[in-house]
């Protein structure tokens, strides 16, 4: 009994200390601020002393380029192979000879394409999927889309083989080697999936050049990391039992793990898989700005000339494809496995042949009919005026109101916001933060916080640094402060929750890009649409989370409350709430990182901040700006995740120990 | 203890047998125990904040017996189990299988050992959610290389065995938790191994199911002899399928004997409360309880040394005479009075039970 008042006495008083070591730093924090002239070193980051990583980065990609030309050259032409034939098969035609004597073979026509797309849809899911690939696809055709979305749907198709299987094997090393797994891996894979897009690009363009080639290798490498953390999982996952039976039957190591082991946590690979074919699509989209082609680049070009019919279109296609996609291979992850009891050739790839039969029938069929190669264009209808006449009828009716919305709120909120973090001294949250880290997991962490935020601050983008942590903040709470309530709701009714979950499914499957579309239509360029955009992209963790946190408070607790008289507000507030907490926080987490990759590419709508700076880097290919901003956007994160995660630990554990 | 045991059973040789085996789990747990000399008390492991899974172990299991491990959870079963399989490396100690030091056994005799010689059933099935109940028996022989048609015969052959015709081409998750198990008992008797581990194979299934896996078992083993090494932490289930039971007490073993010596024999206070509530009926024989022959034995109803108190309870209580009690030679040994089994039969016997 003493043994335990004593522990707990003495966490309560390095909760103690934990406050006041957190309180004195705010405190300097003041301090400077109240005296930003006799401490101006310490409140704006003296220009002296900045450390010019940019100059190292871009000196050593200087140098890889100048000396591994023979690399990247023939790596690119390694990978030029699949994906021109890939390009021809699925939307270029295969051409042969020149001049008098060429001729072509005609890609897969669109007809053979789609009816493989529903077959797949209904072995899957059946019919209510291969509805949804069909009506997709089709949508594709008739909306004179056809072209882009194959050369887009090419690159994915190159791409996705690529990353799993290389996320796999990086997957069942992390898990073989728990050392190299903590040391290099994870941390590895943490600074990838917060490096925003942007930065892939930039030593992509550099090193390749702008061709569909870069936008490949720039997805391959987004895309990966997913996979990676998916294997791992998925391996450190399988049953102890399931180990022990496979030493038992006496396996070799090889064996254990392709025959028992890969097998086992194929659940959990599938949901990998889906997450990559995910990320390729938005990233082949982004890539557009580095040559990928398809349809990302229908959207940008229709984004700059500000041809808002064009841009929904071509946005719309996106969200067909990511539909379909993500559906499909949900339904893929989730079929259980069937007997094949058939016997021969036939009896196991009766579907296979099947589906090569159509393709290849139909795309015969259309050298002879031609419309089956190309819909002709008489049959294919635009959506573009529509879309543009929508938007102007809500400029001409709702000019005045949505424009001093979005004056007010800008003058209101996000300017004198936008100063005040401006202003914040480096030297006062450098502080602030590292006491934070130290009270919530020790030294370690407080060591890993101050030399992420001393990076910041010594690259000289301090400043910015502050704008892009001003934007994500008011845009992640603003997404919370939406997002927590109707997950709330949700939890309490079945039928809103019935409602709300395909809307956030969809949600999250729309790539990052399509977000800005509508709002830059309405809002014009400027911080304000960066916020709405980036809302949209990031309420959706913030919903399911809560969501899923309250309803997994186990029944035990929700009836002790009951039987010991609670009121319906009472269980919520004293019971469910705190025990939803976590997962809660967990959400927030992932809304705060969603936020963040939005709000850099954002800086297509113009804002101020390090996203501007990357994005500046990539039209300049400038690799060392770029990289530099670009890490430090990923820190951003990685302090933020960092920070949230061991605030949950903190709780949970001492939740368990309650 | 050993005056007590069946003659055949002495004369069996030892298929696996361990000397003062230790798992200990922890921070360098074998310098740890090399320092102290191979013998440690709790309170020093407690101190080195080290866990004894398993302490100062010594058995011998003998060829064709059903040898059951009894013990509470955490009490080092499955550790034990696993240290007599080498999933698992003890921290010191001797390990013998078939007479040949399996610790010294390189990874390649390892795998050949389990492949050919031993079989395991696991607590919660561990079957491959991916492969068909045919394949999954199949599979111990496909990573031997066996060709397909002959595995798929000798598959088809455990599945008879364990009354799973017509279902081979299930899922393990279309089964229910009583199939399940008989297709990982199936599968581990698939290579025909001498040794067969099982830890709580039953634990998981419901008690009429558990019932009927018991019968089952009892059933394959009347026809299969194998050298069984049986995981539980039923008392009850123990007694059903045991010929001798090893009762292990936080990592020790504290006594081993045939379920008859622990009920009427048990070493320490701990063991008494497991038989407590055994019904002595079923596992006392008439040897046990039989008084001293007299000269009008002779006379008597018969009754053999080895049947249980239960199987002629109503008979001598009918008769309320004496029965004599007749060993394996014909002999008359001694004679039980109807009193005797009255006394046992109301729980006043040693005034022990209820
Ligand atoms: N890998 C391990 N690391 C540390 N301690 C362990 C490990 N495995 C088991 N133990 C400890 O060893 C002790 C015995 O565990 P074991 O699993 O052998 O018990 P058991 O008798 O099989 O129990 P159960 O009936 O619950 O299966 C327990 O105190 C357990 O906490
Ligand atoms: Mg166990």
């Amino acid at each position: 009994m003493s043994d335990i008042a004593l522990s707990t006495g003495r966490v309560h008083g390095a909760n103690r200390t934990g406050q006041l070591v957190v309180a004195g730093m705010i405190a300097i924090t003041a301090v400077i601020l109240l005296f930003p002239d006799a401490l101006s070193a310490l409140a704006k980051y003296p220009d002296g002393l900045v450390v010019p990583f940019k100059d190292w980065v871009g000196a050593f990609m200087a140098w890889l380029k100048a000396n591994f030309t023979w690399l990247t050259r023939s790596l690119a032409a390694a990978i030029d192979v699949p994906l021109r034939f890939a390009f021809s098969l699925l939307a270029k035609g295969f051409k042969f000879g020149n001049g008098e004597t060429a001729w072509t073979l005609p890609r897969l026509s669109w007809l053979g394409v789609t009816a493989v797309m529903v077959w797949l849809g209904f072995n899957f899911g059946g019919l209510r999927l291969a509805v949804l690939c069909g009506l997709g696809f089709l949508a594709l055709v008739f909306f004179n889309v056809w072209d882009n979305s194959m050369l887009t749907l090419a690159l994915i198709a190159i791409c996705v083989p690529f990353c799993i299987v290389t996320g796999l094997f990086l997957g069942i090393w992390g898990h073989l080697s728990p050392r190299a797994n903590r040391w290099f891996i994870a941390p590895s894979l943490d600074l990838m999936q917060t490096m925003p897009t942007f930065a892939y690009l930039i030593p992509m363009l550099l090193l390749f050049g702008a061709s569909p080639v870069s936008a490949l290798l720039a997805t391959g490498l987004f895309a990966t990391p997913p996979m990676v953390r998916a294997t791992i999982l998925g391996l450190n996952k399988v049953p102890q039992e399931i180990k022990d039976f496979a030493d038992m039957a006496g396996c070799t190591k090889s064996q254990k793990l392709w025959r028992v082991l890969v097998p086992s946590a194929k659940p959990s690979l599938m949901i990998g898989v889906n997450q990559v074919i995910m990320l390729a699509l938005n990233m082949v989209i982004i890539s557009s700005m580095i040559g990928a082609g398809g349809l990302g680049y229908d959207v940008l070009l229709a984004l700059r000339a500000l041809k808002i019919g064009q841009a929904m279109e071509a946005g719309l296609a996106i969200v067909i494809m990511a539909v379909v996609l993500d559906r499909l291979s949900q339904a893929m992850a989730h079929k259980r496995p069937e007997a094949v009891i058939a016997a021969g050739f036939w009896g196991r790839h009766s579907n296979t042949v099947l589906a090569i039969g159509m393709l290849l029938g139909s795309t015969v069929l259309s050298i002879a009919f031609p419309a089956m190669n190309k819909l002709p264009d008489s049959l294919t209808f635009t959506t573009a005026p529509y879309w543009k006449a929508g938007v102007d009828w809500i400029t001409i009716n709702f000019f005045d109101t949505i424009e001093t919305m979005r004056v007010f709120v800008l003058l209101n909120f996000l300017n004198p916001l936008r100063a005040s973090f401006e202003a914040l001294p480096w030297f006062g949250i450098l502080l602030v933060l590292t006491a934070v880290g130290w009270r919530l997991g020790g030294w370690g962490l407080a060591l890993v916080i101050a030399v992420l935020t001393g990076f910041c601050a010594t690259t000289g983008l301090w400043v910015p640094a502050m704008q892009t942590l001003y934007l994500c903040g008011v845009s992640a709470l603003v997404a919370s402060a939406l997002g927590i309530p109707i997950g709330l709701w949700c939890s309490r009714s079945d039928r809103v929750s019935a409602i709300v979950t395909p809307i956030i499914d969809t949600l999250q499957t729309i790539p990052s890009f399509c977000f800005i579309i509508p709002v830059v239509m309405l809002f014009r360029v400027g911080d304000v649409t960066a916020m709405i955009a980036t809302v949209a992209f990031s309420i959706v963790p913030a919903v399911r989370y809560t969501n899923h946190g309250i309803r997994q408070v186990p029944h035990q607790l929700i009836e002790a409350g009951i039987v010991s008289g609670c009121t319906k507000w009472q269980l919520f507030r004293r019971v469910q709430l705190p025990v939803a907490m976590p997962e809660i926080m967990l959400g927030i987490n992932q809304t705060i990182l969603l936020s963040l990759s939005m709000i850099i590419i954002c800086a297509m709508v113009g804002t101020r901040d390090l996203g501007q700076e990357v994005f500046k880097a990539l039209s300049k290919a400038d690799a060392g700006r770029g990289i530099v901003a670009g890490l430090v956007i990923a820190f951003i994160g990685i302090i933020a995740d960092r920070l949230i995660t061991a605030w949950v630990n903190r709780m949970r554990e001492r939740r368990g120990t309650a | 203890m050993n005056t007590k045991m069946p003659d055949a059973e002495i004369q069996r040789p030892v298929k696996l047998s361990c000397r003062n085996l230790w798992k200990v789990f922890g921070a360098n747990a074998a310098e740890f125990m090399r320092a102290h000399g191979g013998e440690a008390t709790t309170a020093e492991l407690d101190e080195a904040s080290l866990v004894g899974a398993v302490r100062n172990t010594t058995l011998e299991i003998r060829e064709g017996e059903i040898f059951i491990v009894m013990g509470l959870s955490g009490s080092g079963k499955s550790t034990l189990v696993r240290c007599l399989s080498r999933l698992i490396e003890p921290t010191t100690g001797e390990l013998t299988f078939n007479g040949k030091d399996l610790l010294k056994a390189s990874e390649a005799e390892l795998i050949d050992i389990r492949r050919h010689k031993m079989g395991m059933v696991f607590q919660h099935f561990a079957l491959l959610p991916h492969l068909t109940v045919l394949e999954n028996v199949a599979f111990p022989l496909s990573i031997q290389g066996i060709g397909k048609a002959e595995r798929e015969a000798r598959a088809h052959k455990m599945i008879d065995l364990v009354s799973l015709n017509g279902r081979e081409h299930h899922f393990p998750s279309e089964l229910s938790g009583g199939q399940q198990q008989r297709v990982g008992i199936a599968r581990s008797l698939a290579v025909e191994p001498e040794i067969w581990f099982l830890d709580e194979p039953f634990s998981a299934l419901d008690p009429l199911i558990r019932r009927e896996m018991q019968t089952e078992l009892m059933r394959l083993q009347s026809v299969l002899k194998k050298t069984v090494v049986f995981i539980t932490h039923d008392f009850d289930e123990a007694i059903r399928l045991a010929d001798r039971i090893a009762i292990m007490k936080d990592g020790e073993i504290i006594q081993i004997g045939t379920p008859e010596d622990l009920v009427s024999n048990p070493a320490t206070d701990y063991v008494a409360e497991f038989t407590a509530d055994v019904n002595r009926a079923k596992v006392l024989s008439a040897r046990t309880l039989m008084g001293a022959p007299t000269n009008k034995s002779n006379g008597l109803e018969k009754v053999a040394a080895k049947a249980k108190i239960a199987s002629f309870a109503a008979a001598i209580v009918d008769s309320s005479k004496p029965f004599a009690v007749i060993g394996d030679d014909g002999e008359v040994m001694g004679e039980i009075s109807p009193g005797t089994v009255i006394d046992l039969l109301s729980g006043k016997e040693r005034g022990a039970g209820r």
